[in-house]
């Protein structure tokens, strides 16, 4: 168990690495951080001090090795656009970044579970047909269409729900928390629709499919045949043999949902990191952009280690290295 | 044996498949019945609706495939016409079943252990602890070596031989009286066959119990069956006492079906078989469904359908035994 933890992160340090090196050759070829830094009027000893303080002047594997040193500490150095450290700004913006990311995976799975095990085990119910074609607007209308219909209707409208923000947060150390405070938990609910709605159907169309797939398996047969109850069968017995792939799909989706809720962020004004990201991007703020590129991989190599052990936890044929008892 | 009240009666059972270009029938007219503690062996080629009489049986027919006509009575009571509920409740119960290939029988997620577990809790009044106990014995008696440590292992880490002695054990632990074997030995090494059968004939005479046994292997249905039905085209075409239908039987697809048994005291040039294939369920003949490969066709076989009448020592849907129309 523990050295199968280890060899597995052994083989995400090559991925942080690349990564590391596509978000460090950002400084080298997006635009000129010196001339960035020193504005309009410079002169020459001014950039070249500049240089030498930057460590500019030291060989690439020199730099590459600085940058993933100092990275490792959690240093991105200082942030162009606010002039502050990059760690910082990021470790204020996740907690809303993350907060509405697990209410939205939260609200996907609680609802997209149960629809697809209903859809699976009754396809031809007046019900199903109804969650199936629900699904497909879930799928196809983009997120920032399915985000502003939601304002105009909740916040314009009927003026049950904010439009835009946080609402008000409660700080527990470094943390700031909206889930303490009656507005914050409002202002979360719209929000955590919009980026759950895609990954919820999405989860109850790969249910449903692996609910079909399963049922008609031989040991549900014999399951049926054993005389055991229904909710056992389709619970105790399907339900578990659907959870691989869905465990999969799962963690890739909450791992997009952490890194992409931009569109959500900026449709609701969200203070979080794809907030800050995207306006990062606006202006050229490198050091920003590229702490975020490896925090994002950062959070899918973890995402899917945690998913390889929940397999383990799933299906006993996975657990290699136990006692296989022979013929 | 017939001389005792049946434990299972099959009257005049038909199947059929509702498909888009009209319906199939995949069982018609099918009566037999099986006594206490009798085992009934059934026999034919692949599609002959064997395994469709187990499945209506145990009221799992696959939709859409549906009871269209007859009765399926156990000691007396219909069964066939039952809610899904007080059917579960016979599931398991009064009919175990079970089936083929042991390899995807059992839940892999699962401890063998849990499967027996939840069966007998299910069905028995009993708790979790004892219905454990009991998983130990039945794992014993199925002849799982260790069986108090194997008990907690998954079905993964059994072989094909052993996971059908555990199926065997999780068909019997709620104690039935009848046991639906779907072609049980099919997909296992023939060195491991004749365990499984000899295990399965000595628990069900040990506990009374009944057994519907369907394969398509006559040296199992000759060692371990009292009485076999012969079934063709979604009929039975002779039913009778094991010893008759082997070795001389009446109605000429069953005597095609034995003679292409290769014998054992003689080398044989060719081995015997029969001519064509079974005709397809969207394509049975007129009259007798055998009739364009019977090598004793005569006038009234392409005409009528026979019923299992008597012919002597069984009984045979064959016009043959028929004396008007011999004599016609």
């Amino acid at each position: 168990m523990f050295a199968f933890i280890i060899n597995r992160i052994l083989q995400a340090l090559p991925v942080m690495l690349a990564v590391a090196l596509i978000s460090f050759a950002m400084f080298a070829y997006v635009g000129d951080p010196v001339a960035i830094m020193l504005g309009q009027d410079f002169t020459e000893a001014q950039r070249e001090a500049l240089v030498r303080d930057l460590g500019l002047d030291q060989p690439f594997w020199v730099q590459f090795a600085t940058f993933v040193g100092n990275a490792a500490q959690g240093e991105f150095g200082l942030s162009y656009r606010l002039s502050r450290p990059v760690a910082e700004l990021i470790a204020e913006r996740a907690p809303a970044t993350l907060e509405l990311a697990f209410c939205a995976a939260g609200l996907a799975l609680l609802i997209g579970v149960p629809m697809g095990v209903y859809t699976g085990l009754y396809r031809h119910s007046w019900l199903s047909r109804f969650f199936l074609t629900f699904s497909l607007i879930g799928v196809s209308l983009p997120t920032f269409l399915i985000g502003i219909l939601l304002i105009l209707v909740f916040a314009v409208w009927l003026g049950w729900l904010p439009s835009f923000g946080r609402g008000d947060t409660v700080q527990l150390g470094w943390w700031s928390t909206g889930f303490l405070t009656w507005s914050g938990l409002k202002a979360l609910i719209l929000p955590a629709i919009t980026l759950g709605l895609f990954q919820l159907t999405l989860i109850m169309r790969l249910v449903r499919s692996e609910m079909m797939e399963v049922l008609r398996t031989d040991y549900i047969k014999f399951a049926r045949a054993r005389g055991l109850p229904n909710r056992a069968v389709h619970f105790g017995h399907a339900l578990k043999n659907t959870l691989v792939p869905v465990i999969t799909i799962v963690g890739l989706q909450l791992g997009a949902i952490i890194a992409f809720a931009i569109v959500t962020e900026t449709v609701f004004q969200w203070p979080g990191m794809g907030l800050l990201f995207i306006q990062s991007v606006g202006a050229a703020d490198i050091p920003v952009m590229s702490a975020y590129l490896l925090l994002i991989a950062l959070v899918f190599v973890t995402i899917n280690l945690i998913v390889d052990l929940l397999y383990y936890a799933v299906d006993p044929r996975l657990r290699i290295g136990r006692g296989k008892g022979g013929h | 044996m017939s001389n005792l009240a049946p434990l299972l009666r099959v009257k005049n059972l038909r199947v059929e498949f509702p498909t888009r270009r009209g319906t199939l029938v995949a069982l018609d007219d099918v009566s037999f019945d099986i006594a206490p503690g009798e085992v009934l062996g059934v026999v034919g080629e692949s599609g002959a609706g064997k395994s469709m009489t187990g499945a209506a049986i145990i009221g799992l027919l696959e939709p859409p495939g549906r009871i269209a006509r007859g009765e399926i009575l156990l000691d007396g009571k219909r069964i066939d016409n039952l809610r899904y509920e007080q059917m579960r409740r016979i599931r398991g119960k009064e009919i175990g079943a079970i089936f083929q290939d042991p390899l995807t029988t059992l839940n892999p997620l699962y401890t063998v252990g849990r499967q027996l577990v939840e069966t007998m809790t299910t069905h028995l009044p009993v708790g979790p602890g004892e219905a454990r106990r009991r998983a130990i014995e039945w794992l014993e008696l199925v002849g799982i070596p260790a069986a108090a440590q194997r008990i907690d292992s998954y079905p993964h880490e059994f072989s094909g031989g052993m996971r059908q002695r555990v199926v065997i054990a999780l068909a019997l632990c709620a104690e039935p009286r009848l046991i639906v074997a779907d072609e049980p030995t099919t997909a296992l090494d023939v060195s491991i066959q004749a365990q499984v059968i000899a295990l399965l004939k000595r628990l069900a005479r040990e506990k009374g119990t009944a057994m519907m046994l369907v394969t398509h292997d006559m040296g199992v249905i000759a060692e371990t069956a009292d009485r076999v039905a012969v079934m063709y085209a979604g009929r039975i075409a002779e039913i009778g006492p094991v010893r008759e239908v082997v070795k001389h039987a009446n109605h000429p697809y069953s005597a095609g079906l034995m003679a292409s048994i290769p014998p054992l005291d003689r080398r044989v040039e060719r081995l015997a078989q029969i001519d064509g294939a079974m005709p397809r369920l969207s394509a049975i003949p007129k009259g007798c469904a055998y009739n364009p490969r019977c090598p004793q066709v005569f006038g009234k076989c392409r005409e009528l359908r026979p019923d299992l009448i008597n012919a002597g020592t069984t009984q045979a849907a064959c016009w043959l035994y028929d004396t008007e129309a011999t004599r016609g």
